[in-house]
């Protein structure tokens, strides 16, 4: 859309930093994205009054002048969705990073444009649909094979409905071609590109939504086990530095029974995202066995990118989440951190001079909050199938307090919490994420899935696992004041229990064979634990002296039982043999005691 | 293009002029502030519109006379020049020289500020730096291309601390080391202090040094970290050579950031720094790194004393946040006299995961600091409890606990400031105290790795 007079040339009158002001923008749209001056820095309108306008600057602005000239794009900020997602990584406003790499070498250097997704890359098609097929919007038109574990999904967008009138033969395509011709309602026809743009702040729109009762398996036996997510649920992880958030991301990312991850990197370091680079195509997926690239996005606008990119990368991620999940997907998307994107609103908002609400934070971030994460849920697309997006926000709360704005806020549109504690963490106890001021909304709802699934006792052992760690909680407090040798030996067996579940099954190590623990494997564990309690407190009713139950090698190995491996059931069998052997043991010996006594 | 000087300013206030009508400024220019007879200063443009350009003052405003002010845009970006000649030279906070030997010969001009560097073009960092300290070594690692603050507090050895990593800092593989030192705000005394202990040891060949003084201007607090991380840059990406960067203080750097954010009228954020403080520290701190397909890094020690200790102030809170870790030093070690006071259990070397172990340091390294870990943790719980019931009275366990907390402090962290000693040494040392402790207490290592270090019980 280009005007051919001067009414759509603006001139910078200001410059302040990533914000500045421009005149002449009276036929300009709220909200268009446009290209500043000689370098031709991307920025995006946010505000305007009659004929000025200001303007939030996706680049450095260092080197800008007063008088230079703004054009239009005729579009908001938006990004290109079609083949070629798939395994790539992209900053904040979808540009490739590999591309701008390519183009440039190490540095972003501002200005550069590049498509989000080169239009002469070649696909292989698989049409669906045939000429004189009514089509509307979400109807299959054909299939990608984009990598070894995706199968893209053409579907006719939203805006077109009418009579085919050409689909594309099988065989070659490339990003930048047609799928098919459409006859519009008005008799004109329209084409149907591979690659569709949409604006990133604009929800993609589904026929129904679901209620989420279908887990979203993690392999995190701390968040399977006590507190789960289900599939198109929202979930937070807060904690303060060094808690371990990015970590338990990278592991949301790499094992959770997702087909397609977005991960987000905002406003974080950038050796975190190498790491992901140089690990995931490497790593298999556990259940197919295929390069864990082969599933992933990265969208990354790193601590040191321009601040005003960093708000525009969680809207990039979700719109990605969202178009996968409209091919009828599971889609588990992680923002790492949403502090970082809530700082940037921040700080824009201070440059706009608005009236601050909580320290410092604009008014408007409760709702902002709110607008994305109700962008997760489980739906019937319109293509439809059943389609979820997931999405688990990192949160870096000041000092590590959690009464601060951004987690407070959060934590009223969620419905998962995983706090993460700094003691755990100092005692290296990973995932640090705490047991008592976590919750899951989930629980009951996927309690049946896990039932029929899993393990029928899953619900009971939870209850009662969760009731123990509960319960020690109380006991540790009289610990920590009188010993633990006063205490009566049944306290002592549970606080003995809890140190189990604590050490042998809620702590995980990222790295090695147990960094990916399937459901059966955590509850063999916790099953095994529960048997020894259970038992045990019979010995102890039988006035059985703690020490004889516990000290000995079947008990203290319950604490390695994750060292085996998930398949590995004969040896789970033989820790249970071991273990009701010395049981029985201690058992004979006290009733012979007692015969011997009377 | 001639450059334009334009004769009087509008306004004066704290470090900020105004200029009416400079029609070539562009964002981000350098200028020339001077009076007649006066000292020239460097100034830099933060805003303008079509009225008026402010400019912020290195150098103070001090006996700026409104009308007789001559500001000259100098039509650059703050920069610095830079040659392969800069290699143990001394410049001020400004990167001017200061050494007496002329302007550096040959340079190429710089833009301070940087670029971020794109993640794809980044290398994953993995290699082991060796610093001699097994507190260090063992549970926080150093990863060449890391950055790695020490939070310190005032009076704690954090300088003598990082000397002795300056001075020891050996990588497994290369020789081509240098030294970048930036002092923003320092005393004299520490100034010097550095200066010696890395001259005497034999580091003063490849050390570049830049230094604002406690009495230098405030305001040129903010170029000195910028311009030491440019030549860092310069020195690792085209020299070729692995930068190891101390700066100190950063404290004094964020304080300089909030004074000017205050005197531009900013609205305020946490304790009254600027709300972009986050992205201030990350521009800086986030040049640290391993670039692909070049030989040199940037490694980053940038020390900062936490302001009554308290580690969740804003500086070291978003320090933490952008740093890859953060090695803390406790009063309470230091006050019994323990060297150095690493406070390991609040200390972290996020990038040691994948520099340890097999084929990196020893194959059981993983294992024993997470055990370490652990058991250091519960030694803190167990003498809060020999506080109240007394030692006597604790069980078992809990004795053998407290042994391995006093052999912890006294044998593994304690060692001497010259002290240089092997990792293999440091984590032989990591086994023989953790076999203080009984068996069942090792959560954290695998029976099988029990079963070759420890030696079984006789009793």
């Amino acid at each position: 859309m280009l005007d051919n007079n001067d009414a759509r040339l603006g001139r910078v009158d200001m410059i302040n930093g990533p914000v500045i002001n421009a005149r002449g923008m009276r036929n300009f749209a709220m909200r268009e994205m446009v290209r500043i001056g000689e370098k031709r820095l991307l920025g995006e309108i946010i505000r305007m009054d009659g004929d000025s306008a200001t303007i939030q600057v996706y680049e450095d602005t260092q080197g800008m002048r007063v008088g230079e000239e703004i054009e239009g794009s005729g579009e908001s900020l938006s990004v290109s969705l079609g083949p070629g997602l798939i395994g790539g990584f992209f900053d904040g406003i979808g540009r490739p990073l590999a591309a701008l790499l390519d183009k440039e070498g190490m540095y972003i250097t501002p200005g550069i444009e590049v498509p989000m997704i080169d239009p002469e890359k070649a696909w292989e098609i698989k049409p669906v649909a045939a000429a004189g097929d009514m089509v509307t919007a979400g109807t299959l038109l054909g299939t990608v094979q984009e990598t070894g574990l995706v199968l893209h999904r053409v579907i006719c967008p939203s805006n077109i409905e009418g009579e085919l009138t050409w689909v594309v033969p099988e065989g070659r395509i490339t990003s930048g071609g047609v799928v098919a011709r459409v006859k519009v309602a008005s008799g004109k026809e329209v084409d149907v590109p591979l690659t569709q743009r949409w604006p990133v702040r604009t929800p993609r729109p589904y026929r129904d939504r679901l209620l989420p009762d279908e887990p979203l398996v993690t392999g995190q036996r701390v968040i399977d086990g006590l507190f789960p997510i289900a599939k198109g649920g929202t979930a937070a992880i807060p904690g303060g530095f060094g808690t371990g958030k990015t970590v338990t991301q990278h592991q949301l990312a790499k094992w959770s029974e997702a087909q397609i991850v977005v991960y987000i990197g905002c406003g974080e370091r950038g050796n975190e995202m190498t790491d992901v680079l140089e690990q995931f195509p490497v790593l298999e997926d556990p259940r197919s066995g295929r390069p864990l690239m082969e599933r992933t996005i990265l969208v990354a606008n790193t601590s040191n990118m321009p601040v005003a990119a960093r708000e525009a990368s969680i809207y990039t991620g979700i719109t990605i989440a969202e178009y996968f999940r409209d091919m009828g997907y599971d889609v588990a998307l992680m923002a790492d951190s949403t502090s970082r994107w809530a700082e940037a609103l921040r700080e824009i908002s201070g440059r706009l001079e608005e009236i601050p609400a909580e320290e410092g934070f604009p008014a408007y971030l409760p709702s902002r909050l709110a607008e994305f994460y109700e962008r997760a849920g489980r739906v019937v697309t319109q293509y439809g199938e059943n389609g979820s997006v997931s999405i688990i926000g990192a949160v870096s709360p000041p000092g590590g307090d959690f009464t601060e704005p951004v987690t407070r806020h959060t934590k009223r549109f969620i419905r998962c919490f995983w706090g993460l504690d700094k003691n755990l963490a100092n005692a290296r106890h990973f995932p640090a994420i705490s047991w008592l001021d976590s919750y899951s909304e989930y629980a009951k709802e996927v309690e049946e899935w896990f039932g029929a699934n899993v393990e029928p006792k899953w619900g009971e052992l939870r209850e009662k696992s969760r009731a123990i760690l509960l319960e020690d909680e109380k006991i540790q407090q009289v610990i920590r004041l009188v010993g633990e040798d006063v205490l009566p030996d049944d306290q002592r067996l549970l606080a003995y229990t809890a140190f189990l579940v604590k050490n042998g099954y809620l702590q995980q190590a990222a790295f090695g064979s147990d960094s990916y623990s399937p459901p059966s494997k955590g509850f063999a564990i916790l099953d095994l634990i529960m048997h020894f309690y259970d038992r045990g407190m019979e010995l102890v009713r039988q006035g059985v002296p703690i020490s004889l139950i516990r000290e000995n090698e079947a008990v203290e190995n319950l604490t390695h039982l994750r060292e085996i491996q998930s398949d590995d059931k004969s040896s789970f069998d033989d820790a249970r043999t071991k273990l009701d052997n010395h049981l029985n043991r201690v058992e004979t010996e006290r009733t012979r005691e007692q015969g011997g006594a009377e | 293009m001639p450059l334009s000087e334009y004769v009087g300013i509008s306004e004066v206030n704290g470090p900020f002029i105004l200029i009416e009508n400079t029609p070539d400024a562009f964002f981000g220019e350098l200028v020339d502030v001077g009076v007649p007879g006066g000292k020239t200063r460097r100034g830099r443009v933060v805003s303008l519109s079509e009225k008026a350009t402010l400019v912020q003052v290195f150098g103070g405003t001090d006996k700026l006379v409104p009308n007789e002010t001559r500001v000259r845009f100098l039509n650059r970006a703050l920069d610095i020049s830079l040659a392969a000649n800069i290699v143990g030279r001394k410049f001020n906070g400004l990167g001017e020289p200061t050494d007496g030997c002329g302007p550096v010969f040959g340079g190429r001009r710089i833009d301070a500020n940087g670029m971020p560097l794109n993640p794809m073009a980044r290398q994953y960092p993995k290699d082991f730096i060796h610093t001699g300290i097994s507190a260090i070594d063992t549970l926080t690692t150093l990863i060449r291309g890391q950055k790695l603050p020490i939070f310190s507090g005032n009076g704690l050895p954090h300088n003598q601390l990082a000397v002795q990593i300056a001075t020891q800092a050996r990588l497994m593989t290369s020789e081509n080391f240098a030294v970048v030192f930036a002092g923003i705000g320092i005393k004299h005394d520490d100034a010097e202090f550095f200066m010696r202990e890395l001259s005497e040891k034999g580091r003063s060949n490849n050390i570049v040094t830049f230094l604002n003084l406690a009495d230098d201007p405030v305001i040129e607090r903010i170029a000195t970290p910028r311009m030491a991380l440019s030549a860092a840059e310069y020195m690792a990406y085209e020299l070729g050579m692995h930068v190891l960067v101390i700066i100190t203080d950063m404290t004094s750097y964020c304080e300089a950031l909030r004074e000017l954010g205050v005197a531009a009228g900013e609205v305020p954020s946490r304790k009254g720094y600027p709300a972009y403080l986050y992205s201030d520290l990350a521009s800086l701190y986030e040049r640290a790194g391993v670039v692909r397909g070049v030989s040199g890094s940037v490694t980053q020690l940038p020390i900062l004393t936490m302001p009554n200790d308290d580690i969740t102030h804003p500086i070291p809170d978003l320090t933490g946040f952008i740093t890859e870790g953060q090695i803390v030093l406790s009063r309470d070690l230091d006050g019994k006299g323990i060297y150095p006071p690493i406070d390991v259990l609040t200390s972290l070397s996020r990038l040691m995961k994948d520099g340890i172990g097999k084929g990196f340091t020893r194959d059981d390294h993983p294992g024993v600091a997470s055990q370490l870990f652990a058991s250091y943790s519960r030694v803190q719980d167990v003498r809060s409890l020999a506080g109240v019931v007394g030692e006597d009275e604790l069980s078992k366990t809990d004795k053998s606990s407290l042994e391995f907390g006093g052999l912890f402090e006294n044998k593994f962290l304690r060692q001497g400031t010259d002290e240089d000693r092997d990792i293999g040494f440091s984590l032989d040392m990591g086994w023989e105290i953790l076999s203080a402790l009984p068996k069942g207490d090792l959560t954290r290592l695998s029976l099988d790795e029990i079963k070759e270090h420890i030696k079984e019980d006789t009793e």
